[in-house]
């Protein structure tokens, strides 16, 4: 079995949810993780904010975000154990993040830190 | 109690403090020899009592003849060594002290102290939990198999194992350093629960047998919290759990030894003292930043104390298993998790993701499906009955279903 990450991203951060938009969003993923931790699939999770966020770039400059020219931010990541690329898109559906339009699920394999693929 | 049910009664309660006083005064070279007296103490209570009839105190005859045991065994073993060395009484004047300490404080010191030398970690945890149970709970060697679900070779193998080990690594028999304690607390607190959860979901229609197991796991769980060093969040909120669990004990079984589900309990039989005594110490397990297992289990199981079937009760459970099963993940767990579910967000949805669980092979799973489909799809919801009453190991379990499909109708 391998682990694959589920990569949140939003088109846009910097919308402004409504507090009771917030607490049901995160009851849809609390509820949306502890269905895949109980078929003992969860790995671990990982929640980004968005205060105080950076980017660096090139150049060394450095600008609050990543908003306005960036397009996608990532919100967070889980860590998911799956059989097959298949089944980790499975979980990725159940995400709430993609009620939103324009929202995507981005599904990784981790690599092995063994050498092997 | 009468004589039939009074030795294995004291045997569940006696034999683990007699056996933890011998070993701690003998160390882990003798403890077959601290075991052998315990042992013998209760073969001559079984052989005395039926004639002489049971003693007045039958707990300090116990102890009276555990003490002149292990006398004898004391100074055979003293004159054994002043003869061939002096020298050796001379420079260890404890040995002349032959008499057994079996006062309660040394009772409870020595059993504590037992209890992490027997969960040390460098024996393996299913050794140390078999230890545990067969020091310090008294548990035969087939009562353990049954436990791991093994057979008594392998037992009595890895016990033996672990003794040698314990041995040889010159384990003593004392409380861990503070900055081991949270390590060392964690296999502790493991067999304690077992022990609890052999009390209360015991196949054993004996109930005073279960009732001893889930209060000595409770008794053993207090003394950690009295012990200053070991009173720890973690500690209180396990203790608070079997509390909770243990509120319910009369009104989980009737008359017959039978298992009364939830739903149909008498809420009148629910013991109000232990309820407040495990939100007194849930409210003593919220300080430090560490939620652990037992944390989530116990406010799960002060959620079942409240028998109102509100949205707040049902939500509190869903959000408390998410949390439970991404740190310990258990079929069990999954199940309460997705009952939780269908109670806060709908049957739909629950029926969804109980079928993603497959658990297959268990009861529950195909009795929570039935239970699901019940309403929605009362022929699905039979044929999970059906494959749930093939499934069930137990007769109570058999009778819950079928009960279950005579409310379906036809």
């Amino acid at each position: 079995m391998d682990e694959y990450a589920l990569i949140m991203r939003h088109e846009d951060g910097s919308k402004i949810a409504s507090p009771e938009q917030m607490q049901a969003w995160m009851k849809q993923t609390m509820d949306w993780i502890g269905g895949i931790a109980a078929q003992g699939k969860f790995v671990s999770g990982t929640g980004l904010l968005f205060a105080d966020a950076k980017v660096v770039k090139s150049n060394k400059v450095v600008t609050d975000g990543p908003f306005g020219e960036i397009k996608e931010t990532i919100g967070g990541f889980i860590t998911v154990k799956a059989d097959s690329a298949e089944e980790a898109v499975e979980f990725a559906k159940g995400c709430p993040v993609l009620q939103g339009e324009g929202n995507t699920m981005e599904v990784r394999r981790i690599a092995k830190n063994d050498g092997t693929h | 109690m009468n004589q039939q049910e009074i030795i294995p009664h004291l045997f569940r309660t006696e034999y683990r403090k007699i056996v933890s006083v011998l070993c701690k005064r003998f160390g882990f070279d003798q403890m077959e020899i601290a075991e052998d007296i315990a042992a013998d103490t209760f073969l001559a209570a079984s052989q005395t009592w039926p004639f002489k009839g049971i003693p007045p105190n039958p707990v300090a005859w116990l102890y009276f003849v555990a003490k002149n045991k292990a006398k004898n065994h004391l100074q055979r073993g003293l004159v054994f060594e002043s003869k061939i060395s002096d020298e050796l009484i001379k420079t260890s004047p404890d040995s002349y002290e032959t008499e057994l300490d079996l006062s309660p404080q040394n009772i409870n010191d020595s059993q504590l102290q037992m209890m992490f030398a027997i969960c040390h970690p460098i024996i393996s945890t299913e050794a140390q939990i078999g230890l545990s149970l067969r020091i310090l709970c008294g548990f035969g060697i087939e009562e353990i198999a049954d436990a791991f679900l093994s057979n008594k070779e392998t037992i009595n193998k890895r016990l033996f194992r672990a003794k040698e080990k314990l041995r040889e690594e010159k384990i003593k028999i004392e409380i861990p350093f503070l900055s081991e304690i949270d390590e060392r607390l964690a296999p502790v607190l493991t067999t304690i629960y077992l022990l609890f959860n052999e009390g209360y979901y015991s196949a054993s229609q004996n109930n005073t047998i279960r009732k001893d197991l889930c209060f000595e796991a409770i008794r053993l769980c207090t003394m950690l919290v009295e012990n200053k060093s070991t009173n720890k969040p973690e500690v209180n909120a396990l203790l608070s759990l079997m509390c909770f669990h243990a509120s319910r004990f009369d009104a989980r079984i009737d008359k017959n030894g039978e298992l009364i589900l939830y739903e149909n309990q008498d809420t009148n039989l629910w013991d109000a003292d232990l309820i407040s005594k495990g939100g007194y110490f849930l409210n003593c397990a919220a300080t430090g930043d560490k939620l652990s297992k037992y944390h989530l289990q116990s406010a799960i199981a002060y959620w079942n104390t409240q028998k109102a079937d509100t949205k707040e009760k049902w939500e509190n459970i869903l959000q408390l298993y998410n949390q439970l099963l991404q740190i310990d993940y258990s079929p069990i767990a999954a199940l309460n998790r997705t009952y939780a579910l269908s109670k806060a967000n709908g049957k739909e949805e629950a029926i969804i993701q109980a079928e993603a669980l497959n658990l297959t092979d268990n009861h529950f799973y195909f009795a929570l499906l039935g239970e699901l489909y019940t309403g929605i799809d009362d022929m699905q919801a039979k044929r999970h009955f059906e494959k749930a009453f093939e499934l069930a190991k137990t007769v109570t379990g058999k009778q819950a279903m079928q009960r279950k499909m005579d409310g379906l109708g036809s």
